[in-house]
């Protein structure tokens, strides 16, 4: 019996949702989506793949000319292969609408 | 039946798929007609050989193994893990880093004891409070995306400093944030404390006595609220903790009114921290340098989490990887506690006592024997591990 101010201010307040495909919420600064590469900028020194915890990259080839395998679905979105990025080669970008019925794998090729 | 009252005694398990939380946990009761007579906790349904597998990593990728131990506590996870990889190297994190990570922790106990408050609420069949203190917790999660870019596994700490400094206008945000979680607090802390239906839940229902807390090793909040004032902030202060100055609260009845009493003033108490933090914060460097490579060394790691509690054991053995982590969480130790407080009380009063020690139970999983091809499964006690490591030694050094 103590909320019925509550109630009085919840009766006068707009819903909040969201009419989600047609509205969204912006993405804060920091957030952390899919990964993006920079083939430019890459050196194929592959730091990425030592760090990242749940092993969703792989160098395809070696040296400076390797490419970078990216496995969506054991992707954490943990930015540790940002940080660890010597070059700046790899970005977070702010794409989070990943859901998908198959493994999604990007190949990340230099031109 | 005969002309004498005869008692019969009736096991009915609870679980493992129903109690409280959405956890499996099997509680196994000897019920005499309505009232508990003794409880057996079985937990380990949910064992994910986390501590195995950072064997398998090295200590960077471990810090977001090992947040992944809890969802709600992540932040403290990853913390006592990297405070506990820095001691391992002996490397001290920058002032300003120390900052930081008490900034979020609190954050992070705020909407963990708002997130209990809820679910409390909602064992006591009081569901309004429970939606609309959900709602108030939204407030301290966008605070903590703002902060950290993520809701739940804020990837905040990392070995050596802290990964995201916490501009002006973000401090001034928190701030503003806290005032208006502070004012909607005091609505709650007169509900909890006004309402009759409330008060007839949970006064006098769950009780444990201060003694047999501290005999049943209780920690966090279920030993706060018998009255013994035990917080590992300020009998073993960590990072920026023994420069902050605040009260370790406690509430002296221990029944569930002083479960939820104790977190609500640490809910007041770490807005009091955080704003004392943000207003105190040095400036300088966030993170320093720490070696890939980590020579052998032996160190014990913890932290205050908002269920209790957080241990950590590390062995190293000079490459990438630990040779050993070992992880007891604070749910694990308040089981026996827990079993104690349900012993005669009422069936109806199961949830409610359950829910009171914030029950966190894929935490607890620990590790079990399965025989497929017999079709059987066991589980070793104490005397039969330590049998195992005779004959393991002896077989070792024959």
């Amino acid at each position: 019996m103590a909320m019925e101010s509550e109630l009085v201010g919840a009766s006068l307040r707009r819903p909040v949702t969201l009419r989600y495909p047609f509205e969204r919420r912006p993405v804060p600064p920091r957030f952390r989506g899919r990964l993006s590469w920079d083939a430019e900028k890459c050196v194929g020194c592959g730091m990425c793949v030592q760090v990242c915890p749940a092993f969703a990259l792989e160098l395809v080839g070696k040296g400076p000319m390797a490419e970078l395998r990216y496995y969506l679905n054991k992707c954490v979105f943990c930015s540790q292969c940002v940080e660890s990025c010597p070059r700046d080669a790899l970005t977070m970008t702010e794409e989070y609408e990943l859901a998908d019925y198959k493994h999604k794998i990007y190949e990340f090729r230099r031109k | 039946m005969s002309g004498e009252s005869e008692k019969a005694v009736f096991e009915v398990p609870v679980g493992p798929q129903h109690p409280a939380l959405k956890e499996p946990i099997l509680l196994l009761f000897k019920i005499e007609g309505d009232i508990i007579d003794d409880v057996m906790a079985r937990p380990a349904y949910t064992h994910r050989g986390i501590e195995k597998a950072t064997e398998a990593r090295n200590y960077i990728q471990n810090i977001y193994l090992c947040e992944r131990v809890c969802g709600i506590c992540s932040g403290i996870h990853t913390l006592v893990y990297t405070q506990g990889v820095e001691r391992l190297a002996g490397v001290e994190p920058p002032p300003r880093a120390k900052y930081i990570r008490v900034i979020f922790l609190e954050l992070e106990r705020i909407h963990s004891h708002a997130l209990w408050l809820g679910v409390a609420a909602h064992e006591l069949g009081f569901d309004t409070l429970f939606y609309y203190v959900w709602r108030d917790r939204e407030l301290v999660m966008d605070l903590l995306e703002l902060v950290t870019g993520n809701r739940v596994n804020y990837a905040m700490s990392t070995v050596g400093g802290a990964r995201r400094d916490i501009s002006d206008e973000a401090a001034h945000q928190i701030k503003k944030g806290m005032e208006i979680f502070r004012r909607r607090l005091d609505v709650y802390t007169g509900v909890v404390e006004k309402d009759p239906t409330v008060r007839k839940r949970v006064v006098d229902v769950g009780k444990l006595s201060p003694h047999k807390a501290v005999e049943l090793c209780a920690v966090g909040p279920t030993l706060r609220a018998t009255g013994v004032k035990r917080d590992v902030r300020a009998d073993d202060p960590y990072q920026a903790y023994d420069e902050i100055p605040f009260n370790v609260a406690t509430y002296p009845t221990g029944d569930v009114l002083a479960q939820i009493m104790v977190r609500v003033m640490e809910m007041y108490e770490a807005a009091n921290i955080i704003d004392y933090a943000l207003d105190h914060m040095p400036k300088g460097p966030i993170r320093t340098k720490v070696p890939w490579n980590i020579a052998p060394n032996e160190v014990i790691s913890r932290g205050e989490a908002p269920r209790g509690e957080l241990f950590y054991y590390f062995k190293s053995n000079g490459t990438e990887k630990p040779e050993r982590v070992k992880i007891r969480t604070p749910t694990l130790a308040n089981l026996p506690a827990v079993c104690e407080m349900l012993k005669g009380y009422h069936i109806a009063e199961i949830p409610i006592v359950f829910a009171s020690i914030d029950p966190c139970l894929s935490c607890t999983g620990r590790f079990a024997f399965i025989d497929e091809r017999h079709d059987r499964s066991w589980v070793w006690t104490g005397e039969q591990l330590r049998a195992y490591r005779r004959r393991y030694y002896k077989w070792q050094n024959r």
